[in-house]
């Protein structure tokens, strides 16, 4: 394996958890719904993960309980927000503070333990392709899951009636209410999928990424998802231009640390951060181009008058 | 079965009072329950989490402590959140008012005067209103999101004081500790009590900025300025007050708040700049502003309450044996709680049964 090589697979090592949980959180918001709990329900899914992991020795069911604690998750902010129209901003802070704490407790047993690590999965013929081959084609499964999802969103919502529908939803629910479409429950199942995306993207950090429990090792890449999917103008394909753009950052940053340079790592570290303001300043300043790609009813309460 | 909302003609003013204690209630059940599930007597787990606390005079000051920054930055946002402002970077904005306000005791430790803790007061929550208004600023200039630029910040805040007590400002004298210097007697905030335990000025500051912004929220045009534009930001437009300078007068006024809570704890609490100033006084004070139904009175006691849960966690870390993460998820069931029993100050909540569907359905054809 040569160096760039080297380079390239850990970018997308670095991109895959916020690829799949920009990914999840696009089709929340393309609903209509603003979910600020995307790094609540990373770190649940990443401690879930890694505790299935620990305890039945397989990977994948590690990473199938990874999933499946960020929908659960995700069904408790549906619930509050849903359900009960509390405050989409607050309920989704909610859930972050809950989940980081949760997930200390839920880990705490778990902390120093060496973890099982998802293996590679080598897709005959095109793996042996030169140069991308070993890149593209010789990663683990939620790598492969990370880019299927993607291409799938994309074909979800722009080709088939059902994304036709949840987009409709989330431009404005008062007419998709009167056209007979269940904004409840279609928002529900939203959620619900978002969770799970965050979930997975969980289970990449403690089973892929770093293969061990850190408390809050999410570390912010919640936020950073939150901040892609408004980058990405809530466009899945801009979404994997913008997730791979973050991943090279923090790689980037990772190796001038190494190589020193003379410049403080603290500095290097707040890079990524620092690199998501920019993007969203560039973004945002087009006031129009925003306007006209956000959903109109992102962030508003719906409740079915009779 | 499924559960249906009826909207209240007018709010209720009943539940807008009892929705709190509700939460409050629902939260130790689900706490009762935690505790049992972790294996513990709940009823000595809640003992020692919610009364033991009180018990001790040392205690109470400490609840003192630790309740000032959380009253102080949770009333500054309580201004933000009803201009619905969403500057969640409090803690940030706390981390940069410790390190501003820290500088004259750092470079100039020498220097006694009665005039170095005003002096650092001030310097804390310039800072802190300086790192707030870089979210404002990019709001109304760029129309960049509130949310997620304040809380980038806050991750550049806590990797700026890390370099600054490892590099720059790193005791000469302290064997290399990732530590600043102490500061001198006359950069120390004086306690209340020196006799029977720590407290200190900071919860007079919190005190004072309650009764303030009460004050304001209530009887001063600015307040209803907040209130018009943070329920309709169209007829604050109408009424002539501009949203632009809501948006600074929020975050600079929050991020303040916020330096001067930072202040406070790096002078009276620690006594010198260390990495770790903050165990995420920031974000629970969100949990505060809510409990409080952003009310700055209300915050007062929803302040004490959560310094309660902080104080409850290390109590029951020691005599029972908890984790110590249970004090966070504690709060974050507050948080639930509240703003899911804030809908029945809106909302008639009803549970409709199968049965009973069918039957209104058919009366209605």
């Amino acid at each position: 394996m040569t160096l760039a090589e080297a380079i390239l697979l850990t970018i997308t090592t670095a991109a895959t958890p916020l690829l799949l949980a920009a990914i999840g959180e696009l089709v929340v918001e393309r609903s209509g719904v603003l979910n600020l709990g995307v790094e609540g329900m990373i770190v649940m899914g990443a401690v879930v993960a890694f505790a299935a992991a620990q305890l039945t020795g397989s990977a994948y069911l590690g990473a199938l309980f990874g999933m499946a604690a960020g929908c659960l998750f995700s069904l408790l902010f549906a619930f509050l927000t849903l359900t009960l129209v509390a405050n989409q901003v607050a309920t989704g802070l909610a859930l972050t503070i809950l989940g980081l704490g949760l997930s200390g407790m839920i880990g705490e047993s778990f902390v120093g333990q060496r973890g099982v690590q998802l293996e590679e999965i080598a897709i005959p013929v095109l793996s042996s392709i030169p140069l991308i081959g070993n890149l593209l084609f010789n990663q683990d499964l939620i790598f492969y899951i990370s880019i299927f999802s993607v291409f799938g969103v994309s074909w979800f919502l722009f080709k088939t009636r059902l994304g036709l529908q949840l987009r409709a939803i989330g431009d404005s629910h008062g007419s998709a209410h009167a056209l007979g479409i269940s904004v409840i429950k279609t928002r529900y199942l939203a959620v619900m999928f978002g969770g799970a995306c965050a979930g997975l993207a969980g289970a990449q950090l403690s089973l892929v990424y770093t293969p061990q429990w850190v408390e809050n090792m999410s570390a912010g890449r919640g936020w950073i998802a939150l901040a892609l999917v408004v980058f990405a103008s809530w466009r899945p394909l801009r979404v994997l231009a913008g997730a791979y753009l973050f991943g090279a950052v923090t790689i980037g940053q990772l190796h001038a640390q190494a190589l020193g340079f003379g410049i403080p790592s603290q500095f290097l570290s707040a890079l990524p951060y620092l690199a998501t303001i920019v993007v969203l300043v560039i973004i945002s300043r087009n006031r129009r181009l925003t306007l006209m790609n956000t959903p109109a009813s992102l962030g508003q309460s719906f409740v079915p008058d009779r | 079965m499924r559960i249906e909302l009826e909207k209240r003609p007018a709010y209720s003013a009943l539940f807008s009072m009892l929705s709190p204690f509700i939460a409050l209630g629902l939260t130790i059940i689900a706490g009762a329950i935690l505790f049992t599930a972790l294996g513990k007597n709940p009823i000595d787990a809640l003992y020692s989490f919610f009364i033991e606390p009180l018990t001790e005079l040392w205690s109470l000051h400490e609840l003192l402590i630790k309740a000032a920054p959380l009253i102080l930055i949770a009333v500054g946002l309580s201004v933000c959140f009803r201009s619905n402002n969403w500057n969640i970077g409090a803690e940030g904005q706390f981390i940069m008012g410790g390190v501003v306000g820290s500088i004259v005791p750092i470079y100039f430790h020498e220097w006694n005067s009665f005039i170095v803790l005003p002096l650092m007061l001030i310097m804390g929550m310039i800072g802190g209103a300086l790192y707030a208004g870089i979210p404002a600023l990019l709001k109304t200039r760029f129309n960049t999101n509130e949310i997620l630029s304040s809380l980038m910040l806050v991750y550049v805040a806590e990797l700026f004081l890390d370099w600054l007590v490892r590099g720059p400002w790193r005791n000469p004298e302290g064997f290399n500790f990732p530590e600043s210097r102490s500061f001198n007697d006359s950069a120390v905030l004086p306690e209340l009590f020196p006799a029977s335990g720590g407290a200190n000025m900071g919860i007079i500051f919190a005190l004072i900025a309650t009764l303030l912004t009460w004050f304001m929220m209530r009887h001063m045009l600015k307040g209803f300025e907040v209130s018009v534009l943070g329920q309709s930001a169209r007829a604050g437009r109408f009424a002539g007050f501009s949203s632009t300078k809501m948006i600074f007068f929020a975050f600079l006024f929050s991020g303040a708040l916020a330096g001067l809570a930072g202040i406070s704890e790096v002078s009276g609490a620690i006594g010198r700049l260390q990495p770790d100033i903050s165990p995420a006084y920031g974000f629970t004070a969100i949990i505060v502003a809510f409990l409080g139904r952003l009310n700055p009175l209300g915050i007062f006691a929803a302040g004490i309450i959560l310094a309660l849960t902080y104080l409850g966690g290390e109590a029951a870390q020691i005599s029972i044996g908890l984790p110590d993460k249970v004090a966070r998820v504690f709060q974050g069931f507050l948080l639930f709680f509240v703003l899911a029993c804030d809908t029945l100050i809106h909302y008639r909540v009803r549970l409709v049964t199968a049965v009973k569907a069918r039957t209104e359905g058919e009366g209605a054809s």
